[in-house]
């Protein structure tokens, strides 16, 4: 069908802009000179300015993101491991469990996950802050990144890594030079679902967090609550920003990864 | 050797930190309430050995949230939210996804980075972008007095209405990418012949389309139920003091009253209520990988 239905295109439009609305309505006030947040009163980048200056939203922007580094860094390493214990690991004792624990966190209420590991924390005396979140961060986003990565794996060729072993590689040298570039851009989707859901989090860093460290969920949701400002509507938009420009970019990276996968296996059907 | 640490290092960093943690939440529950600190009375102690814990269990806490009206009463007005929401997200998501699978191929990429977009962007601000909206001198207001349609502003945000338009807002994607990929992989073939066997077109569309695409629509309603039923940022910003939901109810009881044996039972029950649609999503699931081979 080359062509939509008036339906369709009806459909279409008012669900993108029941999707899209909002956040433009958010970007466009953000550049609001008025202290009111609903009354246009004129363009200005004042709330920027402001913002630049306040240094609770810089720190707190400054743990956020090194959670997020850490967090997301470890989640890959472990979760990679773990997807690969599943798809790969064959029978051990604890199979069925230890997979429950991969899918568990995926569906666990984050009320539940941050109060549990709260308790675990206060349970054996560790001091909460940065180190706190990041555990925390990396437990749940673990589990995201194994079952990115053993998707891929399950569709992975094995006789490849066969092939390498055949050849002569040790099997640390044929996962590096063989399965990990293959599996690379899962692992890399993987790290950047790990990332923004840790820079996301705002209920199991809320348990998980002390005195000492707040994330930037933490602070706004503390500023939300008192009502709509400028200087958050000016935040989300810089937030906002950073996510379209990464995801954008990473789609075309991995469309041109794709064309150029398609064209090597073109030029080596042709050599066969 | 290496295939030993290979398992055995996420192995250990998962039962640490996900099913110790969880052990304690359930021991906690049948703990006793103390002004201290942690302000509870443990109620297993190794000292004494397991008979000792069986002896005193008394599943207090339990009882106490059978007795107080206020968690029965959460306990239904979240699930009551929780179906309601995923409907109204059906509804909303199921044309989307059926025009997206309507619509011409080379469009569909980036109809679907459209859709994922949203996702990526954070959760709180896109809570937070609402709120603007929706309160009294918010855009939707200015707009319906501006045309005239009302005379007085509405009160829409702290209702559950707010509630309702959050949760569809933040969950609509988790409804059309799978009701899209059911959409996707249908034979329109098979639509074709119910009209040249006298179909009318709405008649195949719900004879033909709709239980084709319903692994799509099942999959889609878990995965909006199960984190709604727990939601705890969309109640507490967009919903009022009349709001009650399990996820802020738990929040409560932990920060404001610091009754932790309380919050620690709210999460058990919470828990065993959401392994009936885990268990049933997880088969869903199942059946189709099954009937994709």
């Amino acid at each position: 069908m080359s062509r939509l239905s008036w339906f369709n295109t009806v459909s279409l439009t008012l669900g993108f802009a029941f999707l899209y609305i909002p956040m433009v309505i958010l970007i466009v006030y953000s550049f609001n000179e008025s202290k009111l947040v609903t009354v246009w009163a004129g363009f200005s980048t004042k709330w920027y300015g402001e913002l630049m200056r306040n240094d609770a939203f810089l720190s707190a922007a400054w743990v956020t993101v090194k959670v997020a580094v850490l967090s997301s860094t470890f989640a890959t390493i472990l979760g990679t491991m773990g997807a690969y214990v599943l798809v790969r690991g064959g029978r051990f004792r604890g199979r069925t469990l230890f997979s429950g624990m991969i899918y568990a966190p995926l569906v666990m209420p984050e009320v539940i996950t941050g109060l549990s590991l709260l308790l675990l924390f206060i349970g054996i005396g560790i001091e909460r802050g940065v180190m706190t979140i990041v555990l925390a961060h990396t437990t749940f986003a673990m589990c995201y990144v194994s079952v990115v990565v053993s998707s891929r794996l399950v569709t992975f060729d094995r006789s490849l890594e066969e092939a390498a072993l055949d050849l002569g590689c040790s099997p640390a040298e044929a996962f590096r030079l063989v399965t990990l570039p293959i599996i690379a851009p899962a692992v890399i989707s993987g790290w950047l679902l790990a990332f923004t859901l840790s820079l996301d989090d705002l209920v199991i860093a809320s348990f998980t967090s002390g005195p000492s460290a707040t994330t930037l969920p933490i602070k706004i949701f503390s500023a939300v609550r008192l009502g709509v400002s400028p200087e958050i509507n000016a935040l989300s938009t810089i937030m906002i920003g950073i996510v379209t420009v990464g995801v954008i970019s990473a789609s075309l990276i991995s469309k041109q990864a794709l064309v150029r996968q398609k064209r090597d296996e073109q030029a080596a059907a042709r050599v066969q | 050797m290496r295939r030993f640490f290979l398992i055995a290092i996420p192995y250990a960093w998962l039962t640490v930190l996900f099913l110790v943690p969880f052990a304690i939440v359930f021991k906690i529950s049948l703990s006793d309430y103390a002004v201290s600190i942690p302000p509870y009375v443990p109620q297993f102690d190794w000292a004494e050995g397991i008979m000792a814990f069986i002896r005193e269990l008394d599943f207090e806490n339990f009882i106490f949230l059978t007795e107080d009206d206020l968690y029965w009463k959460a306990y239904l007005s979240s699930l009551k939210i929780a179906v309601t929401a995923t409907f109204l997200t059906l509804c909303v998501g199921y044309p989307i996804a059926y025009g997206m699978a309507r619509a011409p191929e080379e469009w569909r990429p980036t109809l679907m980075m459209l859709v994922i977009l949203p996702f990526w962007t954070s959760f709180l601000i896109r809570v937070y972008a609402w709120m603007g909206i929706l309160s009294n001198e918010g855009y939707l207001n200015q707009i319906l007095l501006w045309t005239g349609i009302i005379n007085e502003p509405l009160t829409i945000l702290n209702t559950n209405t707010a509630v309702y338009i959050g949760i569809v807002y933040t969950y609509l994607p988790f409804m059309i990418l799978p009701v899209y990929s059911a959409l996707d992989r249908l034979d329109g073939s098979l639509i074709e012949a119910a009209e040249d066997l006298g179909c009318s077109r709405a008649q195949a569309f719900w004879l033909v389309t709709i239980p084709l695409s319903r692994p799509g629509i099942i999959a889609g309603c878990f995965l909006v139920f199960i984190p709604t039923l727990g939601e705890f940022v969309i109640p507490s910003l967009l919903g009022g003091s009349g709001t009650l939901m399990i996820g802020k109810v738990l929040w409560e009881e932990f920060f404001s009253n610091r009754d932790w044996p309380v919050a620690s039972a709210v999460a058990v029950i919470l828990l065993l209520i959401l392994v009936i649609p885990i268990v049933l999503f997880q088969r869903n699931q199942q059946k189709q990988a099954e009937a994709e081979q």
